[in-house]
This record gives structure tokens, C-alpha cells and sequence, in this order.
């Protein structure tokens, strides 16, 4: 008796540990973005804003105050804009072709799939370099969008496979014994349903775009994306203006998070009914 | 098996082939053909550099630890302690990463620079020596990779710890397992394939990572990343630059397939 009561006082000692653990894990997780939109309003003594001076509203005032830093973050949305366009067309027909059919090669389409997500970043943008350097193909905007597109396409057709693995595509066929014609089962029935997972698939593409570093950095020739400006940065100065286009970049992805999740939960009960 | 296409004949027998071309011969023609061996330098990896590889695998086997240490515990608490606040959580893991990572590590930086806050706390729990410092340490180093790969880790903890069917966890109750054995015997081993593909979407980029060595160490934190990216964009030694890639990535290459002959790869995605 005593002894179960020692187990259950055990117990929930054990789950206070662990949910204080998981909020310090949490805090961890958080003190860096903290310190991103702190220092936005930082008044930076000198050109380097590492330490806290004093709050100031300059840079939320003037955000586009840096030419270099606008372009930069112009030439990142080009590029996320572009890159995600194709790359969510190959990975969304690619996890069509592996949800709807099993023939010899998926197994293999699959670990190849994985492959890219599986090697490190450093070892997929220098040996895509070396590619273009053999080629004798300059580097630039273009190269920047192929290797773009060929990181994220992966990530688009598992995101949309594990989206779309339990769907009833007898609905399809429904619609094909009423009548309907190929185009309009697509339009119809099929692309309605696929729908919400391509979105999240596309934001995904976007948001890796937009954040990567490694890659372009081999392949950006002297193109200066978003992450690199902020990487040069560190050698001639890191004005507040970078922490207010992250942080805006944050609420802009919050922003959007927010509404796909409504989207999809209209389009799940529209399902339902 | 031709799925709901049986009856299509030839026709749909070439239909998955032509949904995955273009993307599949896009990643032939970036990807594979790139990443293909074309040099015979490769004892210089193991000869000069042999350092920067050891470091590159023992910071990411450390961070990857640490993760599963961090990680583990909140996959836990999300999936079985949360109730209706999981969703919260799951949202509040990913955010972050929604932050540029290259002003998130410079975010880094300030935090445990040599008059920063951390370095002042742990100098007044007597945790570090005066003038003792943390950034340019590989404490800071590890640090900044178990942050920047975390949520890699928690995700598929989460996913496969959300699978466990709670009548399991009742049962072993029932039969008299306490809390404890009931974790250890029935939740732990079902969480495992979790656990391992978070250790590799962790190890892996963590082992190619030069940034947090670049940014947050000294040069003694140099791993091979940094060599790579040094030798191709710098000294602009090719051959040896994609020697010491290739090096890298068939060592990653071979922990990837015994991983997937072990446990295949649906757990990855």
C-alpha cells in the first residue's frame, strides 16, 4: 500500500521534472529570437549591433535605410518566388506518381528522394559548383534557382506524400463513372483534395529558400542573397536593420502559418459534410 | 500492382514515369552527377585533415546526444502530458526556425559573449572561472548545433511517441509494471524508430556544418566544413575540396543505408 503510494507521489514528481524540463527546453529554444527582436531596438553604438546601448525606434523607422540590404532581400524573394514555383511542381507529381502507384521503381524513387535531405549542405553546394565550374557555366541568379529548386524538391514530395497518403481516390473513379471528363476529375476532384498539402509543401520550399545559406553561398557567384548580405555583415557592419527584417520575416510566416492552418481546417470540413 | 490504374494497360504503366521525370532527372543532373567521385586525391583527407574530420564527427555525435537529452523529454511531454495545449507546443518548436539562421547564430554570439548574461550567470554560480569564457569554446560550438538541429530531433520523437496506442501503456499497467517499466518496456522501444531518424536528420547536417564552428568557435573549432567551403571558395583547390566532400559524404552515405536496411525510410519522411 505505502509502497504504491511512493510510486504515485513518484510519479507525479517525475511529470513536474519533466514538464519544467520541457519548458526550459522550450526557453532555450526561444532565447535567440528574443535577443533578435530585442536588439531591433537597440541603438547600436558603432557599426556592430552585438551589445545593448539604448532603446531606440531608428531602425523600425527606417528599415530601408541599407540599398545593399533591400537588393539582397529582394534578390532572396526572386529567388524563393521562382524556386518554389518548379520545385513544388516536380515533388507534388512525384508524390502523386508514389501515392497512387506501386511499380518497380518506387522503392528507389524513394531512397532517392531522401538522399538530398540526407547530405550535408556543404557537400551538395560545393560539389553543384564544381558542376558548373566544369560545365564552364557562370554563377549567378540562375544557378541560385537550380540548386534552390534541387534542395527543396524532395522536401515538397514527402511533404505532399505524407499529406496526401490516406486519401480515397475511389472518389476519382465516382467521379468517372458520373460522366465527368479526365480534366474536370482533375480540376474537379483531384487537385481539391491535394490542395492543402501542396500549400504547406509550397511554404516549406519558400521558407527553406529564403533561409538558406550554405548552398548559395558556392553557387551565388557574385550575387548577394539575404543570408549572405547578413554574412558579410559580420565583417563591415551588422546594423539593427537586419534583426527588423527578421523579426518582420517572422510575423510575416506567422501571418501565413495562420491562415493556412484556417484554410485547412475549412477545406477539411468541407471534406467532412 | 498498378494501383487504381489496373485497367489502364500500357498507358498507365508509363504514367508514374512521366510524373516523377522532370523532377527525378533534375535531381540526376544537380545531384548525382555533381556528387560523383572524379579525383584520386582522397589520402589527403585522411592525412592532413584527419583532425577537422574527427571534430566534424565528434561535435555532431555530441550535439546529436544532446539533442536526444533535450529533445526526448518535450517530444514526451508534448505527446502525453499537453492535452489540448499540443498543438501550442508543436507550433511554438517549429517557430524559431522561421528566423533567419544566420542572424539566429549572430543571436548567439551576443548571448554568450565574454560580458554577456550567461557568461556573468555561470561566473556567479562559480560554474566558470573568472575571465573564463564560453564563446570561441567548443562548448559554444556544440551549443550552436544541438540548437540549430533540435527541432529535427523532437519532430519525429513527437510523431512516432503520438503513434503509441494509449491502451498499451494501460495494459502494461494492468499487469502490474510501474510507470517506470511501463515507459521503459512498452513507450521507449516503440519511440525508437523516432529516436533514430531524428539522430540522423541531426548527425548528418551536423556533421557537414561549418557556420556555428565559423561563427560562435576559434580556429582550434575549425571542422571540416570549413575546409571544404575554405578550399573552394578561397585557395580554390577543386579537386581536393571535392575529395574531402566526397570523403565526407560516403561516410554519412553508409550510415544512411544501414540505417534504411534496418528500419526503412518511411520513418525519415
Amino acid at each position: 500500500m505505502s509502497g504504491e503510494r511512493t510510486g504515485a507521489v513518484g510519479a507525479r514528481w517525475t511529470g513536474r521534472v519533466l514538464d519544467l524540463w520541457a519548458g526550459l527546453v522550450l526557453l532555450y529554444l526561444f532565447l535567440p529570437i528574443f535577443v533578435i527582436i530585442a536588439y531591433s531596438f537597440n541603438k547600436p553604438e558603432g557599426r556592430f549591433n552585438f551589445v545593448w546601448k539604448a532603446f531606440s525606434l531608428d531602425a523600425w523607422r527606417d528599415p530601408f535605410l541599407f540599398p545593399a540590404l533591400v537588393d539582397a532581400m529582394k534578390l532572396s524573394l526572386q529567388v524563393a518566388a521562382v524556386s518554389t514555383t518548379v520545385a513544388t511542381l516536380f515533388g507534388a507529381l512525384i508524390a502523386l506518381a508514389l501515392c497512387r502507384y506501386t511499380w518497380k521503381g518506387s522503392g528507389t524513387i524513394g531512397l532517392l528522394l531522401v538522399l538530398p535531405l540526407t547530405t550535408p549542405e556543404v557537400v551538395l553546394g560545393s560539389s553543384l559548383l564544381s558542376l558548373f565550374l566544369s560545365a564552364n557555366y557562370a554563377t549567378g541568379f540562375s544557378t541560385i534557382v537550380i540548386a534552390h529548386i534541387m534542395f527543396s524538391v524532395s522536401y515538397v514530395a514527402l511533404t505532399v506524400k505524407a499529406r496526401i497518403k490516406g486519401f480515397d481516390w475511389t472518389l476519382e473513379e465516382a467521379a468517372m463513372d458520373l460522366y465527368a471528363t479526365p480534366w474536370r476529375v482533375v480540376t474537379k476532384v483531384t487537385l481539391p483534395l491535394i490542395a492543402p498539402g501542396i500549400a504547406a509543401a509550397a511554404m516549406l520550399s519558400f521558407a527553406l529558400s529564403l533561409d538558406d545559406f550554405v548552398i548559395t553561398l558556392f553557387n551565388a557567384g557574385s550575387r548577394v542573397t539575404y543570408p549572405l548580405y547578413v554574412y558579410g555583415a559580420r565583417r563591415a557592419a551588422f546594423p539593427p536593420q537586419i534583426n527588423v527584417l527578421a523579426t518582420a520575416i517572422l510575423a510575416g510566416s506567422l501571418v501565413l502559418l495562420g491562415l493556412t492552418v484556417l484554410w485547412q481546417n475549412r477545406t477539411l470540413k468541407q471534406a467532412g459534410d | 500492382m498498378a494501383g487504381i490504374a489496373a485497367g489502364g494497360g500500357r498507358r498507365s504503366r508509363l504514367a508514374p514515369w512521366l510524373l516523377v521525370a522532370p523532377g527525378i532527372l533534375w535531381l540526376l543532373a544537380f545531384y548525382f552527377i555533381p556528387t560523383l567521385p572524379w579525383y584520386d586525391g582522397y589520402a589527403r583527407t585522411f592525412t592532413d585533415y584527419h583532425e577537422h574530420l574527427a571534430r566534424s564527427f565528434g561535435y555532431a555525435l555530441t550535439a546529436t546526444i544532446a539533442a536526444i537529452v533535450l529533445g526526448y523529454p518535450l517530444a514526451y511531454v508534448m505527446a502525453f502530458r499537453a492535452g489540448k495545449l499540443k498543438n501550442l507546443l508543436l507550433g511554438l518548436v517549429i517557430l524559431p526556425f522561421f528566423t533567419t539562421f544566420l542572424v539566429r547564430t549572430f543571436a548567439w554570439k551576443t548571448i554568450l559573449n565574454d560580458g554577456g548574461p550567461v557568461v556573468h550567470l555561470l561566473g556567479w554560480l562559480h560554474l566558470l572561472p573568472p575571465a573564463g569564457r564560453i564563446l570561441n569554446t567548443v562548448v559554444a560550438v556544440i551549443g550552436g548545433i544541438t540548437y540549430n538541429f533540435l527541432p529535427f530531433m523532437i519532430l519525429p520523437i513527437y510523431v512516432s511517441l503520438e503513434k503509441i496506442d494509449r491502451r498499451l501503456t494501460e495494459a502494461a499497467q494492468d499487469l502490474y509494471c510501474n510507470p517506470r517499466q511501463a515507459f521503459l518496456k512498452v513507450v521507449l522501444p516503440l519511440s525508437l524508430p523516432g529516436v533514430l531518424a531524428g539522430s540522423l536528420l541531426t548527425f548528418i547536417p551536423a556533421s557537414g556544418d561549418f557556420l556555428n564552428a565559423e561563427l560562435l568557435g576559434s580556429p582550434n573549432q575549425k571542422m571540416l566544413g570549413s575546409v571544404i567551403q575554405g578550399q573552394f571558395l578561397t585557395v580554390r583547390d577543386y579537386p581536393l575540396a571535392a575529395a574531402l566532400s566526397f570523403v565526407l559524404m560516403t561516410i554519412i552515405m553508409i550510415l544512411v543505408i544501414s540505417y534504411t536496411r534496418v528500419l526503412g525510410t518511411e520513418d525519415l519522411a
